[in-house]
């Protein structure tokens, strides 16, 4: 049985990649194989999962140079008998393959993602047509999970501090095509202020990277059209 | 620096870039030869002897390509932000070999009037 | 608000510069295939006032565009603090238009007199 030689950050911001050797097998993902590392090799090794099936995102990575869901990612997909797996890029690290998300989730905050309505529990729901313009644009940004690999993926987020981020401003985008959220305003004037739209320069790595096909570059283009239309047309959201 | 997958939207705002830092870095140089028009026919008439080098005239080729390219990559991040985003292709990958192609035919065509 | 601003300056000044940068590229494939004496350019040079206008236009709006672009690679690449980049934004900023405008001026000004 030939085997897979696993190259595995050990440490926090300082550290180095510790080699393993698993057995290849017909189906593995990448995460069978982290699994499998801690479980029969090296019980310290510290990683985060959950579903495994590939709809909560904790289990993102970088492997092989490209941030993406290990429980996805087939060990035969990446065509090598070397598998580098670093934890997600511009977070910190907090031990081995664990980052500190809390950064992100800040960002996420300062572009104005906190949704406002005015209505109460004494109002009927709101009733929103799917089949309107703007319920299909927010739709079609709306299935993020904060997973984090469009973060790890983005080169301006890695040279500019300041800069919210891919995920942050499609969620921003998503909100302010919300025909219910009273803040469009607010949300609109974070998502356009000093880390907001305007750095992003699009690369399109956030595009390449998203494991549900999320286009923030898109969204972040929807963003920077509205900062031209207010600018144009006045303060008005 | 983790590697990047090689997408065309990535090497067109790399090119865009150094392209523009290449103009930039040239333009200084640029205004003081034209400034040369202050100190008199001579001047520039040496300066345009200079010019005739083959090294010079490969130089103001690829700034002439390099100009071409920063315009048509500029044009590309102006339609990606502005225009509507279609259904597929919205980062205009096309676009950026239709630069590049173009950005070189220009550069041709420069040649060929430097040349006659 | 700040970054928004230049963000769309940076986008203004590329949208008026599109025809300016096609003309000039027009202007260097005649110029290269006619005479290049000094006499003959000159000539050519100050032959009207609406090459001062169209040359002092691009070098206004290059003087803002290129230290604006170069305002993001400091900060994004060398890692200049953005008080810094600001600073050095605007002394290239006066840097360009300086000698931007002695070169449109040494070459053209025979139509002012």
């Amino acid at each position: 049985m030939s085997h897979l030689t696993v190259r595995i950050w050990r440490g926090a911001d300082e550290g180095e990649f510790q080699d393993f050797s698993v057995p290849m097998r017909e189906n593995q993902t990448v995460l069978d194989v982290v699994s499998e590392v801690q479980r029969t090799q090296d019980q310290s090794l510290s990683y985060r999962f959950a579903c495994r099936v590939g709809v909560c995102g904790s289990c993102a990575m970088v492997v092989n140079g490209k941030p993406r869901w290990t429980c996805r990612t087939h060990i035969r997909s990446l065509k090598s008998s070397v598998v580098t797996i670093a934890p997600l890029r511009n977070m910190p690290r907090i031990k081995d393959l664990v980052t500190d998300m809390s950064g992100f989730i800040d960002k996420w905050g300062k572009a104005g993602n906190v949704f406002e309505s005015q209505r109460d529990r004494g109002d009927a729901p709101a009733l929103v047509d799917p089949s309107s313009p703007m319920r299909k644009v927010a739709d079609a940004a709306i299935e993020c999970i904060n997973c984090g690999v469009c973060h790890a993926a983005c080169d301006v987020v890695s040279w500019n501090d300041a800069y919210l981020g891919p995920a942050a401003l499609n969620r921003a985008w998503s909100l302010v095509n919300d025909e219910r959220h009273s803040g469009k305003k607010e949300t609109m004037m974070a998502a356009m202020g000093d880390g907001g739209c305007g750095n992003c320069h699009s690369q399109g790595n956030c595009m390449a990277a998203c494991p549900i096909g999320l286009s923030p570059t898109r969204s972040i283009a929807g963003l920077k059209k509205m900062s031209l239309m207010s600018l144009l047309g006045g303060s008005d959201a | 620096m983790t590697e990047h997958r090689i997408n065309l939207s990535y090497l067109a705002f790399l090119m865009h870039r150094l392209s523009g830092l290449a103009l930039v870095c040239f333009l200084p140089f640029h205004f003081l030869v034209l400034g040369l028009g202050l100190e008199g026919e001579a001047a520039l008439d040496d300066m345009l002897v200079f010019t005739q080098q083959p090294l010079v005239k490969f130089g103001e080729w690829v700034l002439v390509v390099l100009f071409s390219l920063h315009l048509l990559l500029g044009l590309r991040v102006l339609v990606i932000e502005w225009a509507p985003w279609p259904q597929q292709g919205g980062l205009r990958s096309g676009w950026v070999v239709i630069a590049g192609l173009i950005a070189l035919a220009l550069g041709w065509l420069f040649l060929d009037g430097v040349m006659s | 608000m700040f970054e928004m601003r230049l963000y769309l300056l940076q986008r203004l000044t590329a949208i008026l510069m599109l025809p300016m940068v096609i003309g000039h590229l027009a202007t260097i494939m005649y110029a290269t295939r006619s005479e290049l004496t000094a006499a003959s350019i000159l000539e050519r040079t100050q032959s009207s006032p609406w090459l001062v206008v169209f040359y002092t236009g691009f070098v206004i709006l290059v003087s803002i565009h290129a230290p604006l672009g170069l305002r993001k690679i400091m900060g994004e690449w060398l890692r200049v603090s953005p008080k810094l980049a600001n600073r050095i934004s605007v002394l290239l900023f006066l840097g360009f238009l300086g000698l931007g405008l002695r070169g449109v001026w040494a070459l053209t000004g025979g139509t002012m007199s």
